[in-house]
This record gives C-alpha cells, sequence and structure tokens, in this order.
C-alpha cells in the first residue's frame, strides 16, 4: 500500500515537472516583458499557438523535418516578436499601462483570428520530437516526451541565464529594464533592448507551445490555460524574477498534481480535474494577497 | 577653442523657462562649476547636455561640432559621462556589473580588468560583486562616479557629489575631483550646493538663476558678484525681508541650507 502510494507520488511529481517545464517557459516569457514593458503580455499564449502552427505547417505541408522545423519556428517567432515590438507596441510605450495591456489584449484577439482563418479550428496533430516511448523507472510510468520537455526546458533557461548573465547584450538588457534612462546614458540603445525582449519572450512561448502541442493536441486555444498556469507561476515566483518564474512553473506543476494525488488518496477528495484552473487563479490571488512579490521578488518600494 | 559651448539655449517646459537663452564654455582641462539657486536651471542644463531633454533654440557643442543631433545614447561614445543628483543606478545588479554596463557605450575595448581599475579609483574593488542597492548611499555614489569613469569621458558631469557627506568628506571629495581630473584628463562640470566646494576647486563658475545665467567667472570675482548675492539671499526672502546680511559685507554663504537642497526638476 505504502510503495503503492510512493509510486503514485513519483508519478504526479514526475508529470507535475514536466507540465511545470512549458509553465516555467511560458512565465519566464512573462517576466522578460513585465521587466522591460513593464505589462503582462496577455497575447503570450497566441503567440506561442502561432509558433506551434508554423512548426506544425512546416512539417506537414512543407515536409520539411522536425528539428529543422523546430529551429526556423524558433528564428521565425524570435524576429516575429521583435515585429510585433516594433509595429504596435512601440507606437503606444510611452503611454499608460492600461493602453499596452490593451493592445496586448488585442494581439491575442487578432492572433487566434488570424490561426483560424489560416488554418481553420481543426484540432492538428503535432509530432513529439523524442517520440512516444514511455519507460518503466521502478514502477513510474515516464513517458520519453516528459523527459524531453523537462530537459529542453531546463536547457533553454539556461542558456537564457548565461546569456543575461555573462554577454555584453545580457547586462544591456537588464539595464534597459532596471533603468532606462540611465542605461540611455551609458550608451545602451533602449528600445532595441525592449524589442530584443519581446523576441526573446516569444521564442520561449514558441518552443513552450511546441512542447504543448503534442500532449494537448493542436488546436487555436491549446494555450489559454497553460497561461493562465504560467501567470500562476510568474506571480508565484515574484513577476519580475526569472529565476522565481522558473521555480513558480516547476512548483505550480508539481502542487496542481499533489492536489490530484491527496485526492486519489481520499484528502482533498472534492479536488477533480476541473479544478485545476480554478485553483491556479486561487494561487494568483492567494499570492497577491499575502505575499504580492513572490517568493522570489522584490517588493516594491516607492520613494515619495 | 573650448571642449563643450554651450550657446543661447532656451528650454520651455509648458509655460515655465527652465533655461533662458543660456550659454557658457567651459574649456579642455577646466573645473567649471555651474551654480544657481533651487530650480535656477543646473539639472536641466546637464539634461540638455546629455541629449534627455530637446532645448527649443540654441546650440550645444562638443569640440566645435553640435551634439543636438546624436540621440542620447551616443552621447557616452562622444565622450561625455555623468553622474546624478539622485542616485540613478541599476539596482539589482552588482556594483562591477554596473561599472561594466558603464563601458557599453565605448564597445568592446573595454572590460572588466579596466572595471577592476576604476573600482581601484574609487575604493570599491572589495564591492565589486555586492548588489549595488545594498550599499550605503555614499558608496552608491562611488560606484555612479566610476560607472562614469569606465567610460573614459573626456567631459564628466557630476550633478552634487557632495550631497549627503560631512565636512571633511567634503573636503576629501574636492581634492579627489581634482585628482581624477589630471589622472584621467578630464574636463569637469560640476553642479554643486556645497558653496565652500565649488569655489575652491573651479578654475571657472558660472551661475545660473530662474534659467538665466547672471554671472560668471573666476570663484573670487562671481562670488563677490551683487547679482549673485542678491539671487542667493533674494532666495530667502520670504523668511527675512529686510535683515541686513551679519558683517556688512554679504557674502554667499558656504553652505545653503537644508532646506535648498530638494530636488530640482
Amino acid at each position: 500500500m505504502l510503495a503503492a502510494a510512493f509510486t503514485d507520488f513519483m508519478q504526479q511529481v514526475v508529470s507535475g515537472l514536466a507540465s511545470g517545464g512549458i509553465y516555467a517557459l511560458l512565465a519566464l516569457a512573462l517576466v522578460i516583458i513585465h521587466r522591460s514593458t513593464g505589462v503582462i503580455n496577455f497575447a503570450q499564449g497566441e503567440m506561442a499557438t502561432l509558433s506551434a502552427y508554423i512548426a506544425w505547417a512546416l512539417i506537414a505541408h512543407h515536409s520539411w523535418g522536425y528539428w529543422p522545423a523546430f529551429a526556423a519556428t524558433l528564428v521565425i517567432s524570435f524576429v516575429g516578436g521583435i515585429g510585433i515590438h516594433t509595429a504596435v507596441i512601440r507606437p503606444v510605450e510611452r503611454g499608460s499601462v492600461l493602453r499596452i495591456v490593451i493592445v496586448t489584449i488585442g494581439l491575442l484577439v487578432a492572433i487566434n483570428g488570424f490561426v483560424v482563418w489560416q488554418w481553420s479550428g481543426e484540432p492538428q496533430q503535432l509530432q513529439s520530437p523524442f517520440g512516444t516511448d514511455v519507460y518503466d523507472v521502478g514502477g513510474v510510468v515516464v513517458a520519453a516526451h516528459d523527459i524531453g520537455t523537462i530537459t529542453v526546458a531546463l536547457g533553454i533557461v539556461l542558456l537564457l541565464g548565461a546569456l543575461f548573465r555573462f554577454t555584453k547584450v545580457g547586462l544591456a538588457l537588464r539595464a534597459a529594464a532596471v533603468n532606462p534612462e540611465e542605461a540611455r546614458l551609458v550608451g545602451v540603445r533602449v528600445s532595441w533592448m525592449l524589442g530584443l525582449g519581446w523576441g526573446l519572450a516569444a521564442l520561449l512561448g514558441a518552443v513552450a507551445g511546441m512542447l504543448t502541442a503534442p500532449t494537448v493536441g493542436l488546436d487555436p486555444n491549446m494555450m489559454a490555460a497553460v497561461l493562465i498556469y504560467a501567470f500562476a507561476a510568474a506571480i508565484l515566483g515574484g513577476i519580475d524574477s526569472p529565476i522565481g518564474a522558473v521555480v513558480g512553473g516547476l512548483l505550480i506543476g508539481v502542487l496542481l498534481n499533489m492536489l490530484s494525488f491527496l485526492s486519489q488518496y481520499g484528502m482533498f477528495d472534492w479536488f477533480t480535474e476541473e479544478l485545476r484552473l480554478p485553483m491556479a487563479l486561487l494561487i494568483i490571488l492567494a499570492v497577491l494577497l499575502v505575499r504580492p512579490h513572490g517568493i522570489l521578488g522584490r517588493p516594491e518600494v516607492k520613494r515619495v | 577653442m573650448a571642449l563643450l559651448e554651450v550657446r543661447d539655449v532656451t528650454l520651455r517646459f509648458g509655460g515655465i523657462v527652465a533655461l533662458d537663452g543660456v550659454s557658457f564654455d567651459v574649456e579642455e582641462g577646466q573645473i567649471s562649476g555651474l551654480i544657481g539657486p533651487n530650480g535656477a536651471g543646473k539639472t536641466t542644463a546637464f539634461n540638455v547636455i546629455t541629449r534627455l531633454y530637446k532645448p527649443d533654440s540654441g546650440e550645444v557643442l562638443l569640440d566645435g561640432s553640435s551634439i543636438l543631433k546624436a540621440p542620447a545614447h551616443k552621447i557616452v561614445g562622444k565622450g561625455v559621462a555623468r553622474t546624478f543628483q539622485n542616485i540613478q543606478l541599476f539596482r539589482t545588479m552588482s556594483v562591477l556589473e554596473n561599472v561594466l554596463v558603464g563601458a557599453h557605450g565605448r564597445g568592446r575595448r573595454i572590460g572588466p580588468d579596466d572595471a577592476y581599475e576604476v573600482l581601484d579609483v574609487v575604493g570599491l574593488r572589495e564591492r565589486a560583486l555586492f548588489p549595488a542597492a545594498a550599499l550605503p548611499y555614499g558608496i552608491q555614489k562611488r560606484v555612479e562616479l566610476a560607472r562614469a569613469l569606465v567610460a573614459k569621458p573626456r567631459l564628466l558631469l557630476l550633478d552634487e557629489p557632495a550631497g549627503g557627506l560631512n565636512h571633511e568628506e567634503v573636503y576629501e571629495l574636492g581634492e579627489f575631483i581634482r585628482k581624477i581630473r589630471d589622472d584621467f584628463e578630464l574636463t569637469v562640470l560640476l553642479v554643486e550646493h556645497h558653496m565652500n566646494l565649488v569655489m575652491r576647486i573651479s578654475d571657472d563658475v558660472n551661475v545660473l538663476s530662474f534659467g538665466r545665467k547672471i554671472a560668471s567667472g573666476p570663484p573670487a570675482r562671481v562670488r563677490a558678484d551683487p547679482a549673485v548675492i542678491e539671487a542667493y539671499l533674494g532666495a530667502d526672502d520670504e523668511h527675512d525681508d529686510d535683515e541686513p546680511s551679519p558683517n556688512g559685507t554679504p557674502q554667499v554663504s558656504d553652505t545653503v541650507s537644508d532646506t535648498e537642497r530638494e530636488d530640482e526638476a
């Protein structure tokens, strides 16, 4: 009984980490844009969906191999993110936060509409690059896709961390996010850095989208729920903390699975899968009430 | 030819004339003071020179050519660096990172070795890896100075470097500014309320009041200029209207009272 419970527990942890890795990628994208542009990008999920569709179209319609399509999608998304910043965000950047938020909501609707118009709303199948193998590790069923997802997510996070910490452009990106006016005076071209931030966020979203599609099916609304989990992850970790976003993503993935696990064993037996999304919203609410700067964020102190 | 020439610069914010036809020169290798009561336009002048503000008319020449066409992020590349009255550090970044990013506009030629070199100059090598926000105010000012120096500027703009320092520290700061002027072959434009410091180390002083230049010249002459005395004492005339100056021969006081050191736009 206990051994079986432990196996179930580990099972939930593993699949929680896999979905958490995806939340982490999308949460990181939200954090990058929030730090540079100062808003939550509500279109982040749809941008990821569009990227996944681009990968699918390259493979299904143009018979590309998976990895070339994957790489091309990253490049297209990166450039597209910069393009979105230049075309629709920059013109309103100096306005109120509300204006930018409304523009991102408009983007959400526009991209969603574009995807349906271009590829119809029919669900499609995007393959997993890691195949459909499953392994039995001491009774715990581990899918190759889950291992691949966790590996890719962590790899991307480490690469990005290295970019921010060890490169000149990373230093400039951070400087532009922390203090744009002063960054300008030390020679940083701030508008480029903000655009670069949008490019990186779109790239992260593309990875999240391409890793999500194989498990839930490629569909114009597939990232809607993932975006809510990513919000919860970013808020839980601290909306200005990249490391927090990653920690928050993994935590949300595992926490929600823990509820499933516990309900299986009679605790929280009211919890069903339908309550996952409301739970994420509850976490957002709770964090905002109790610790608004999240686990790893800094409390905002304004000098008045 | 002067290194910096400010020519007839006017800048209005709505109905307020922040700078009203201001002209002055800063000669190469000199320390030039820019003083004036609060709201005189000193920081505004800095913001024009560093291209944060665009003047309505007038010209700013560096080495004889206009810098008003260049965007703000190109200014450091032209050899102009500054510090701020209210410290503007990258708060979440380490001291070393703050200094490194100061060299951004100077390309790849400047690396960590140069950053450590200027950290030595301001005595902060040991604190290189501290987050900037965690340091005391006075230390943060030195970080800001190191960040300006690492860009190897020709013209260094210092906005109230003595703010928050005690008497001895102000004296040391004066010696320090002279030393870096010599060691780094700088030209320094200094905005400072601490009159004693300005008068002691400046080769030349310009005085602004309500956006206009009212006096310029060597410290001793400016200090005795009736228009300058009027501008400083006149600033208080709400409190002590007709009070005669204490010893009959009015002089601009050494330090301006704390109430006058509030931020200026």
